[in-house]
């Protein structure tokens, strides 16, 4: 392969050989600067705006968008405004998928961890809990819980999490039952290792691309059960800046307000779109046997 | 294979028992109904019996087997919002639910089908890409937002189409239309999917290479083993659409279970929340074990996993 080894003279040195490499790299532009923006808005809301998304102010109310350069995409019907409540709503739905998501993976990696590697009795008593909460659409958990516990955001976190843990589980269980064949865990075994350092020293790493690849197709999932929750009103309290609150509050004037439903309902379909294509990209960079039709 | 039947049926009754418990705990946890049902003058001697009236100084186990019993004759109390008995008003509005969802199952194969197998026959092509949109747009537009944006388009802005409750055909489309989405995304994706696999696969270039017109080719010998896979998946859609109509059903104000379920939660009406709850699970835990079931008569290689 003596052509790909060449290294032509612009390429090696500079300034311009790093951005090069990594506009090489191929990877998901599009969908990668919407994480970024939505991950930049969630991190530095207050800065981005100068307004507060619960103040009402009922002089600027129902402001439509472009109407005024202060309100870019107007206000709401008590004054909002809507770009900022927007801002603060990517905030809402990356804290609850950061929070669910990493103790569904927790959850459901250790158990998978355990599940794979012990076998047994163990081992069929987690994969029959994991069927069952596969079994039940999410939507019932979340209703169960909500009766039980009252409207909030950690309900709907609790009802991710309750319904995450099992793919997390299934998937690094398959994971795990290959690795703890190969030869480097017989060695760590015959060197006398305890059975709690071999599965976290030697058979976790070799499970974190499966956990990123799941954590990341299921991310536009996560998103959108949270906006549903929201919208049917059994999530975050009303008034809260929840992109699937929004919705719901422009829906009964929508002929009069219809920038109030609009907007949001667009951020929830791009935001998804560019998890799942970035996701895709990612199984199929990390972890082409994972690819299916 | 009746092993097979046996291990998934037994799998399915678990699940609902889980479900079963889940509900009665949830009504358990939620407060003790002898302190609402007495009035602020009664005192410990009245609510000790009013516990003992309504059973609840019995072990939790005898009172889960009453309540499971009661479950299993459809039997959840009356609904103290509606002033009926839950069993009623569940069956009253059954039926709406399960048209709202026959409906939009049509929609989505009828739609969804044809633009998927399409999209593979004319791959590359404008109409492929416009497949290709449609399926990944499916899966990312959340159903209540397009429920909204179609009544604002069809009901208020031209005004062709009524926007609320439950009447003619006409009621049905646009209701139907949003249930069916996603399901109709996911048989366009599946569609594609394994109409290229068939047209790729041996026996379709052994019919284009004895000479077989290309019609025949696409829409005899290969649609005839495209179609197998969407079978299932249809099957497991059916079951999924009764339980995703809860968003439609509010946005619509369709008189489904799904509103009802939601108004027992917001109005703490528990005979009507495990009513409902009760009746979608068990939908659709029965669904997909049927599902299971065909699927494995259909495909062999699952039985032995």
């Amino acid at each position: 392969m003596a052509s790909s080894t060449t290294i032509s003279p612009q390429e090696s040195t500079g300034v311009l050989a790093l951005p090069r490499r990594v506009l090489a790299m191929q990877l998901p532009w599009i969908p990668l600067t919407i994480v970024i923006v939505l991950l930049v808005c969630s991190a530095f809301a207050p800065l981005l705006t100068p307004y507060d998304p619960g103040k009402t102010s009922i002089l600027d109310s129902r402001t439509a968008p472009g109407e005024t350069w202060e309100h870019p995409l107007g206000t709401d019907v008590l004054g909002r405004d809507v770009l900022t409540r927007m801002i603060y709503g990517a905030r809402t739905a990356m804290f609850i998928s950061v929070v669910a998501l990493g103790f569904g993976a927790f959850v459901g990696s250790v158990l998978g961890l355990i599940s794979g590697y012990r076998g047994g009795m163990l081992d069929v008593l987690i994969m029959r809990a994991a069927d069952a909460a596969l079994g039940f659409p999410t939507v019932l958990v979340a209703m169960i819980i909500v009766t039980i516990l009252g409207a909030g955001i950690q309900n709907i976190i609790l009802a991710v999490i309750l319904t995450v843990w099992a793919r997390f589980a299934r998937m690094i269980r398959g994971d795990v039952l290959s690795i703890k064949e190969l030869d480097f865990v017989t060695f760590a075994k015959i060197a006398g290792l305890s059975t709690p350092m071999i599965i976290v020293r030697h058979i976790f790493p070799n499970t974190v691309n499966t956990m990123m690849v799941v954590t990341s197709l299921l991310v536009g999932q996560v998103i959108l059960l949270e906006a549903s929750l929201s919208f049917l009103g059994l999530g975050l309290p009303p008034g809260a800046p929840a992109w699937g609150i929004m919705v719901s509050e422009g829906k009964d004037e929508i002929l009069h307000v219809w920038w109030l439903s609009l907007f949001p309902g667009v951020a929830i379909t791009v935001v998804v779109l560019a998890f799942n294509f970035f996701g895709d990209w990612l199984r199929d960079t990390l972890d082409p046997k994972l690819r299916r039709t | 294979m009746r092993r097979f039947i046996v291990a998934r049926v037994v799998q399915a009754v678990i699940t609902l028992l889980i479900l079963s418990v889940a509900v009665f705990l949830s009504v358990k946890l939620t407060g003790d109904p002898a302190v609402y049902m007495l009035g602020p003058e009664q005192g410990r001697i009245e609510y000790e019996m009013m516990r003992k009236q309504l059973g609840l100084d019995r072990p939790i186990v005898v009172q889960y087997w009453d309540f499971l019993t009661d479950v299993l004759r459809a039997d959840f109390g009356k609904s103290h919002f509606l002033e009926r008995p839950a069993r009623e008003v569940l069956f009253e509005r059954f039926p709406a639910t399960i048209q709202l969802a026959v409906a939009a199952f049509i929609l989505a194969v009828a739609i969804g089908v044809p633009l998927g197998i399409l999209s593979a026959v004319k791959r590359d092509t404008a109409f492929d890409n416009f497949g290709k949109l449609f399926a990944t747009l499916g899966i990312a537009t959340p159903n209540f937002w397009i429920a909204i944006m179609l009544i604002l388009l069809f009901g208020a802005i031209l005004g062709w189409l009524p926007t609320f409750g439950r009447g003619g055909i006409d009621h049905f489309i646009l209701p139907a239309f949003v249930l069916g989405w996603s399901a109709m995304a996911g048989m366009v994706r599946l569609g594609r999917s394994s109409m290229l696999e068939v047209l790729d696969s041996e026996y379709v270039k052994f019919a284009r290479i004895k000479g077989l017109r290309e019609s025949l080719v696409v829409w005899k010998h290969a649609l005839k083993n495209a179609v197998i896979p969407l079978l299932t998946f249809s099957g497991l859609t059916l079951a999924g659409l009764l339980n995703g109509s809860v968003a439609v059903e509010v946005v619509f104000a369709w008189p489904g279970i799904g509103r009802l379920m939601l108004q027992g939660i917001h109005t703490r009406d528990f005979p009507i929340v495990s009513a409902t709850v009760m009746a979608s699970g068990l939908f659709y835990i029965v669904s997909a074990l049927l599902v299971d079931i065909l699927y494995a008569y259909v495909n062999p290689r699952i039985r032995y996993e």
